[in-house]
């Protein structure tokens, strides 16, 4: 397998040290390995004390574990920056304006752009939201766009998640544990920060209200403690200050939604909810599901409170539509994508197929409804016979999966067993869309701690980084004093 | 505020104040040879604890366990006992389930605890944990006694000093002051009944012990003996653990605190419930009560009333601010 150049995000293609990267480079330099043993134990203790911790599914119930965060930060330059947010920005509208469409007319259709079938025909599908008129036609509020970099001025978006996108949490306590643990490295106030999420957030959530309140009440939503994010969902209403609620802290009268409390039911505007749709309503949907609120999607269909992000979202962001977000952009805005997608081969077409049956040691083969980098295959890391194995299954089932080329994913200098390596990463920011569209500067850098690895996910052995957005693009050259 | 943090809160209090309880009561029974050691056991005659049927039984009683059931089914009733009361998950009094229960609570209101408080509820619940596992040999269990006190003192004072003073604050010690009357006037009623079968104090039949362990069993010998500044007299016990109104364990003083943590929610909410009025009338007869009168309509009869109205309370005031569904 030949094997092509890798961009690391320090050293480029292997030359001197990218400008932004030289505070980082002259801080590693002067880091001894002592100090640095400290700190990151001092780091496991403090996200251990935050309760930031996470629980994979089918892993015992009891045991919470904290995801590994690797010191070295990841840095981009202003002006890469000003790039990647314009794109991130312009695919946030896109993706709203068609999910508008798509629950609406459906003009895109009309134009022969993209089959109905597409839409209607997606397991993703919630009839429940055909006309739905959500205030400001924002249907997707948080947006997390993951991105890599293969290149200097090579980004790819590699998904979007419209759904209930989580992370947002890392992003935020990885700062805070980097400040805590170097505050000399902040000092001179070139990385521009991140902790007004939060303010940002409950802007858009509050703008998400039907009513003309002016103090409308939000509550975030969630399944509860067994949920593998719920460490977010606590950390998040606690930063906003609003209450967090379950299913059965919730009841529906007369179309309006309202929380018990001592003091009698209090009404409730805007539910942020981290509860997937089928959890949602059990007289909307799974009837068995005892997470949801009974009555909420009459409720949201009387106008009488918004559900954020909107139900039947979906339809945006499975594998199945990726490949068309070009086409969305181009059709609803009138440009061209300035972050491209990756090449996508869809094996329910035939030809397509039978390129990745001829091609599938070089490629990626990931399931079309798949999440967390479980049921999917990296060809060129692969053995003979799982590459066997799932060029069976795409014979069998072609319709639930999509291929990609294998992305030769940028690196980022890493701590590890032997000292500093490169490790892949890739890039999740947050996209906030209310009354205007926001990305705060920088996003959750997942890293593959082994090496060679292009799998990030934190299921599946990945880390996270802090993640730096210079104040400028201008060569930094600060002085060290970390 | 949601009715369910509210529950949460209220209960997380009732449990750590329970586990604190029991470890009290179960120090205090100086008889009890498990708890003593073998010296202590050995050395105490025969007819002592034979004549009284064992002090276990009537540990057991307080925790409506029928001592013969006990006896039926353990070679080593006392043991049996022990341990069911500390470690058994399944009885929902035991030290380990009510600091299971309480650290549940405690977890799922993170974000209305301070840091503080939650992680010295989850230390304790991981360091009992691990207690329980081992197991506690006979004769060691009193060190076990003093570190659940000293936990439960860390946990509550640690609430004390760093909660904000708001409703969650108020349901909170709800909790803990109706937990702590009901297990005060159990205590008494049982110890009391065991010592005075006929409930009217004798001169002639105190036994010294007997009662500086009811007054051990809530931290009250030396309180007892600075304001008597007598011999322990039975129906002077009576009134301190009923009607003293600066005593931290006593019937008055828990009702006092319950009444002015309603209050407190009244004011939150401008308007009053039936738990109001149940409180009101509970604090007014301990304010107004006096022991001679409490004794000619017999102690027992007053307690039983006592405890039921108690649980009439906790039952109205979950109507009133905590129905969840």
């Amino acid at each position: 397998m030949q094997r092509r150049p890798i961009f690391d995000e320090m050293r480029g293609f292997g030359g001197d040290v990218r400008p932004v990267y030289q505070r980082i480079a002259r801080w590693l330099e002067a880091l001894d390995p002592e100090t640095l043993s400290h700190k990151r134990g001092e780091a496991d203790l403090l996200f251990r004390r935050l309760g930031i911790t996470f629980r994979a599914y089918g892993t015992d119930a009891e045991v919470e574990t904290t995801i590994p965060f690797d010191l070295v930060p990841r840095v981009l330059g202003g002006a890469e920056w000003e790039t990647l947010s314009k794109g991130l920005i312009q695919r946030a509208k896109a993706l709203n304006a068609f999910l508008t469409d798509a629950y609406g007319r459906r003009e895109i259709c009309r134009a022969g752009k993209i089959p109905e079938a597409r839409i209607v025909a997606n397991e993703q599908f919630v009839a429940f939201a055909q006309g739905l008129e959500l205030p400001g036609k924002v249907h997707a509020h948080i947006s997390g766009i993951d991105v890599v970099r293969v290149g200097e001025d090579q980004f790819y978006v590699l998904e979007d998640n419209v759904r209930t996108p989580s992370g947002v949490s890392y992003m935020l306590e990885n700062r805070e544990v980097m400040m805590r643990l170097f505050p000399g490295l902040f000092a001179d106030g070139k990385v521009r920060p991140v902790a007004t999420y939060t303010d940002l957030l409950l802007r858009t959530l509050r703008q998400a209200s039907f009513s003309t309140d002016a103090d409308p009440t939000v509550v975030l939503l969630t399944p509860g403690p067994y949920n593998s994010a719920y460490f977010e969902h606590l950390f998040l209403a606690d930063e906003m200050g609003i209450e967090l609620v379950k299913g059965s802290d919730l009841f529906v009268d007369d179309n309006r939604v309202y929380m018990r409390s001592p003091r009698g039911p209090q009404r409730v505007d805007v539910i942020y909810r981290r509860l997937d749709d089928p959890f949602l309503d059990p007289l909307a949907f799974r009837p068995d599901s005892m997470l949801g609120v009974p009555g909420l999607v009459g409720a949201l269909r009387a106008g009488r409170v918004n559900v954020v992000n909107a139900i039947g979202n979906g339809i945006a962001d499975d594998k199945s539509i990726y490949p068309l977000v070009p086409e969305m952009i181009r059709f609803y805005l009138g440009e061209e994508p300035l972050i491209a997608n990756v090449p996508t081969y869809e094996c329910s077409d035939g030809s397509q197929l039978q390129y990745v049956l001829d091609h599938i040691a070089e490629l990626v083969v990931k399931e079309v409804h798949g999440s967390g980098g479980k049921g999917m295959l990296v060809g060129p890391t692969s053995t003979k016979a799982e590459i066997e194995e799932f060029r069976a299954i795409l014979k069998r089932h072609p319709e639930g999966y999509i291929a990609q080329p294998t992305l030769a994913l940028s690196t980022v200098p890493t701590f590890v067993d032997q000292g500093v390596a490169p490790r892949h990463v890739d890039l999740r920011p947050f996209v906030l869309c209310g009354e205007s569209i926001t990305v705060v500067p920088g996003g959750l850098t997942r890293v593959a701690l082994r090496d060679g690895s292009l799998v990030v996910n934190s299921s599946q052995g990945g880390g996270t980084k802090d993640t730096w957005v210079l104040d400028d693009g201008e060569p930094d050259g600060g002085a060290l004093d970390a | 505020m949601l009715s369910s943090t509210a529950d949460n809160l209220y209960w997380m209090g009732r449990y750590i104040e329970r586990a604190e309880n029991t470890a009290r009561l179960l120090a205090a029974s100086n008889r009890m040879s498990l708890i003593a050691g073998p010296e202590r056991a050995a050395g105490q005659s025969q007819s002592q604890t034979q004549g009284r049927g064992g002090e276990w039984r009537s540990v057991a009683t307080i925790y409506g366990i029928e001592p013969e059931a006990i006896a039926a089914e353990s070679e080593a009733p006392e043991e049996k006992l022990l341990r069911t009361l500390c470690f058994d998950r399944d009885n929902a009094s035991s030290i380990v389930a009510c600091v299971q229960r309480a650290r549940n609570n405690a977890r799922a209101e993170r974000n209305n605890l301070t840091v503080e408080a939650w992680e010295n509820i989850n230390a304790t619940w991981l360091e009992l944990a691990e207690v329980a596992r081992k197991g506690v040999p006979p004769g060691e269990y009193r060190p076990f006694f003093e570190w659940v006190k000293r936990q439960s003192h860390l946990i509550l004072g640690s609430l004390w000093t760093t909660l904000l003073r708001d409703e969650a604050f108020d349901f909170l010690h709800l909790g803990i002051f109706i937990e702590r009357a009901d297990n005060t006037a159990r205590i008494l009623d049982v110890k009391y009944h065991r010592i005075l079968p006929d409930g009217a104090p004798r001169a002639d039949v105190v036994d010294y012990y007997e009662w500086a362990e009811l007054l051990a069993c809530v931290s009250a010998v030396r309180a007892y003996k600075r304001i008597y500044q007598s011999g322990i007299e039975p129906w002077r016990v009576a009134e301190f653990l009923l009607l003293r109104r600066d005593l931290p364990r006593s019937l008055h003083y828990c009702l006092g605190r319950v009444d002015r943590h309603l209050n407190s929610l009244a004011d939150f909410h401008g308007h009053r419930h039936e738990c109001h009025r149940i409180s009101g009338v509970l604090y007014s007869r301990l304010r107004y009560g006096q022991i001679e009168r409490i004794f000619r309509r017999g102690l027992h009869p007053v307690l039983t009333d006592f405890i039921g109205s108690i649980a009439e309370l906790s039952e109205e005031l979950r109507r009133n601010y905590l129905m969840t569904t």
